[in-house]
């Protein structure tokens, strides 16, 4: 099919000797200048320049790109971003370390879990609590859904964006079921708050054991009907083979961390690199891919759904009994039993509540793994009970900056694709 | 982690070769860090990701802060991680506040980290510092003709002062 | 019941007269008025505009045209992606100061009649976010006809606003707080009402504050 086009587009005169995509199937160098000498005079080519977004289909939130395109090659590419900044690091700077935990989570909204582990242990870190078992436990239980419920938003928008339109709905029917799971929990399907500074803030219910079991037999086997799905597609297999390579080096120069560089072939997991939290008690597998084109992209997000799956599993087994949270009142709210009983758990209650806890004064930058990447947040403690700085290394904010990589001298159709296969989330970029 | 001994070998090996680069070290939360004088910055990176034994390769962040009242005022934090050992080292860089209408200037390091580019744009969006090199400085996530620098310490919340007394006193 | 038996028995008998028989006549006979025929079919199939700004995009326009939340059986199945064809709009996240100007376009852009629904905390009225950034409250630069709580409001309370929504399109609306506590003129977009411009104190202090910041 790609060696008749080929011939066709010659036959036609195209724009450059051997049709618009060349030998190995890549749009051939800019001709701009060139074609008014030597090909057909009516073949001229020019750049337009032009506008995609803020408010487009597919640009996957509010992302703006000013595009220069040669016909329908990309030739400069311009990303335009800001148009969901919130301000949330300034607004941080206003409130009490519990209360920036609701703000926080709202960064990159399809992973909430995360940006809540992140600046909670980071403040952890800062005042040198140490959490119980049973809170690392439970954690990793609930950032691994959180991973697996990120990889599922981002397949059904991409699969949409590429024409898969079916898939959108199989995955959220099992982003569905797991929203369940974190409403059977904390009482909110999204922004749930449930991390605080010490472990989690509540057991999890009678019933969830069960449930979670229920889902975790099931999300491997919807894991291969997703495959069965798309991996024959003959579509989705052209348009995300070979299209949106960028070297591995050119990755790490970038700060490209996260599926994109293991795609490229980069085992780099900061779950096995930096063991935080309970990682090191869990075997799992990191999916690294070989070419890092679009469809090592895909593969490698959807092993890690399944290596997700194992984690859950193992840390549900292995949950300890014991305390959800630590036992510091100077950190930690004391449970409400104990208000009508103790003295001091009233007034610690009253202090924490009211004022907050102060930190000594000292800054520390924390970076877990989240689905996108390294998710880095760094915290400037002045010694009151608010901090002074609050910041976060957001992975898909670095990430964008490979999409120029990523797209000039491809196709427009291969630009949207890999900006599927880049999963930004605007709210995590933009902050 | 570079542990206390390491970060005085690796001060006193910038300090050979660039005596004065390196202002202070200090060693908090299990985090080697490198005060150094904005001046040198380039060739303190360059050192720490080039030569054999450090090859801190990957700058995992770039950001500021703003330390009023203490002066100097502005740090421009490098984050920079050596995947092969696992180890991570911060690159601290004080600036001080020029004066009025003035802006804190540093160098750029673009060039020797790629990555750079969207973090120090960010940088000088919220805080108004000056990149030297960069090959774009615009603000980026404000709008390009926003009037302000959001994220110092003293630009109020709301972006315009609430009509309080405490307000009026403090900014007035 | 009672009293429908009632005035079921005057009718047969022909005892019903004057006004009783018309309201009668309306309630039992379908006169069907042409504008009421065309609003019940408008309210019944909304184009909404696929528009999401933040997390609640996530919710709304994703999931409630999911399986679960079907947004589709109150006839709203067709997302239109240009606003030249679409009639309502859903305003799902948090409308910052560079993208306003962008959501106001769209509006503007969008053909009579329409109608916009703000959901969510973050753009009925800021939402958390009181700072320099967020626009507090899409009322400020837009009419909205709905405003949905919630942070973000579960996929069943969009779908009750939206069926507020239709029933509101069907001329039968619920009424709103304006109504009731009678305080019309208080939107902060509307013209010509009695608090409707700034006071030049207020300017004059707005023009000062800006001073503040831009020497600080």
């Amino acid at each position: 099919m790609a060696k008749s086009l080929q011939d066709s587009a010659s036959s036609a005169g195209g724009v450059a000797a051997g049709g618009p995509r060349g030998a190995e199937g890549r749009p051939a160098p800019s001709t701009v200048g060139v074609a008014a000498a030597t090909g057909p005079a009516d073949q001229r080519s020019e750049v337009m320049t032009v506008n995609i977004g803020p408010h487009h289909p597919a640009t996957h939130g509010v992302l703006r790109l000013v595009v220069d395109l040669e016909g329908e090659v990309v030739r400069e590419l311009r990303p335009v971003i800001g148009y969901v900044h919130t301000g949330i690091e300034k607004s941080c700077e206003d409130k009490s370390y519990w209360k920036v935990i609701p703000f926080v989570e709202r960064m990159d909204y399809v992973s909430f879990f995360f940006q809540m582990e992140a600046f909670c242990g980071a403040v952890e870190r800062l005042v040198g609590l140490e959490i119980p078992e049973r809170a690392k436990h439970l954690r990793v239980i609930f950032l691994e859904l959180n991973r697996i419920h990120s990889h599922l938003v981002w397949l059904g928008t991409t699969a949409l964006d590429l024409g898969a339109i079916s898939m959108l709905w199989y995955c959220f029917r099992e982003r569905d079921r797991i929203l369940d799971l974190f409403e059977m929990a904390t009482g909110q399907r999204m922004h749930t708050r449930y991390f605080q500074v010490g472990g989690v803030i509540e057991d999890i219910p009678l019933g969830f054991e069960r449930k979670l079991r229920e889902f975790i037999a099931e999300m491997p086997v919807r894991v291969g009907q997703y495959e069965a799905l798309l991996d024959r597609n003959e579509v989705f297999l052209q348009r995300t083979k070979g299209t949106g390579v960028v070297s591995r080096e050119r990755l790490l120069e970038l700060g490209v961390t996260g599926p994109l560089l293991r795609a490229a072939g980069e085992p780099w997991d900061l779950r096995k690199a930096f063991d935080y939290l309970s990682y090191s008690q869990f075997d799992f597998k990191v999916p690294v891919g070989t070419v890092g084109d679009n469809y090592d992209r895909y593969r490698v997000r959807l092993a890690e759904m399944v290596e997700s799956t194992r984690i859950v599993e193992q840390a549900l087994d292995g949950l300890p009994e014991g305390p959800h949270i630590a036992d510091d009142r100077k950190y930690v709210l004391p449970p409400r039993s104990e208000l009508s009983t103790s003295m001091e758990a009233l007034i610690h209650h009253f202090k924490l509540v009211t004022e907050g806890y102060r930190v000594p004064p000292s800054e520390i930058y924390y970076a877990i793994e989240s689905p996108r990447g390294e998710l880095g947040c760094f915290v400037l403690a002045d010694g009151s009970a608010k901090p002074a700085r609050v910041h976060f290394r957001d992975p898909s904010f670095v990430n964008l900056q490979a999409f120029r990589d990523m797209s000039v001298d491809g196709y427009i159709a291969d630009m949207i694709c890999s900006l599927g296969m880049l999963d930004p989330i605007l709210g995590g970029v933009d902050r | 982690m570079p542990d206390a001994p390491g970060l005085e070998l690796i001060r006193g090996e910038i300090d050979q070769r660039r005596p004065g680069a390196v202002v202070d070290t200090s060693f908090d939360n299990e985090r080697a860090v490198l005060v150094v004088d904005p001046a040198h910055l380039l060739a303190v990176l360059g050192w720490l990701r080039d030569s054999p034994g450090q090859e801190y390769a990957f700058l995992s962040s770039l950001h500021a802060a703003d330390y009023l009242p203490a002066e100097p005022r502005f740090a421009v934090h490098y984050e920079l991680l050596n995947r092969d050992r696992v180890e991570r080292i911060r690159v601290k860089a004080l600036l001080a506040d020029p004066g009025d209408e003035a802006l804190p200037e540093i160098d750029s390091c673009v060039d020797l980290f790629p990555t750079a580019e969207f973090q120090e744009r960010e940088a000088f969006d919220f805080f108004g510092i000056v990149f030297h090199g960069h090959p774009d400085l615009t603000r980026i996530l404000m709008p390009e003709d926003y009037v302000g620098w959001p994220q110092r310490r003293d630009f109020p919340v709301g972006g315009e002062p609430v009509t309080f007394t405490y307000n009026e006193r403090r900014y007035g | 019941m009672r009293e429908r038996g009632l005035r079921a028995r005057d009718m047969l008998r022909g005892d019903l007269e004057g006004e009783e028989l018309e309201r009668y006549v309306e309630e039992k006979v379908v006169m069907t008025r042409f504008e009421e025929m065309l609003n019940w079919a408008r309210s019944n199939s909304i184009f909404p505009l696929t528009f999401g700004l933040a997390c609640c995009a996530i919710e709304a326009p994703i999931s409630i045209v999911t399986a679960r939340y079907d947004l589709a059986r109150f006839g709203a199945e067709a997302l239109r992606a240009s606003p030249r064809q679409a009639d309502m709009i859903i305003l799902s996240g948090r409308v910052s100061i560079k993208m306003a100007p962008v959501v106001r376009r769209l509006y503007d852009q969008m053909l009579e009649p329409k109608w916009a629904i703000s959901m969510g905390a973050c753009s009925s009225s800021g939402g958390m976010f009181s700072n320099y950034a967020v626009v507090q409250g899409a009322d400020k630069f837009m009419p909205i006809d709905l405003h949905i709580p919630g942070c973000p409001p579960r996929p069943e309370a969009v779908l009750y606003g939206f069926t507020k929504l239709q029933r509101k399109i069907q001329g039968n609306p619920d009424q709103g707080w304006r109504a009731r506590y009678k305080a019309e003129g208080t939107e902060e977009w509307a013209r010509g009402g009695p608090r409707s411009e700034p006071s030049p104190e207020a300017v004059e202090a707005y023009e000062r504050a800006r001073e503040l910041i831009r020497r600080a």
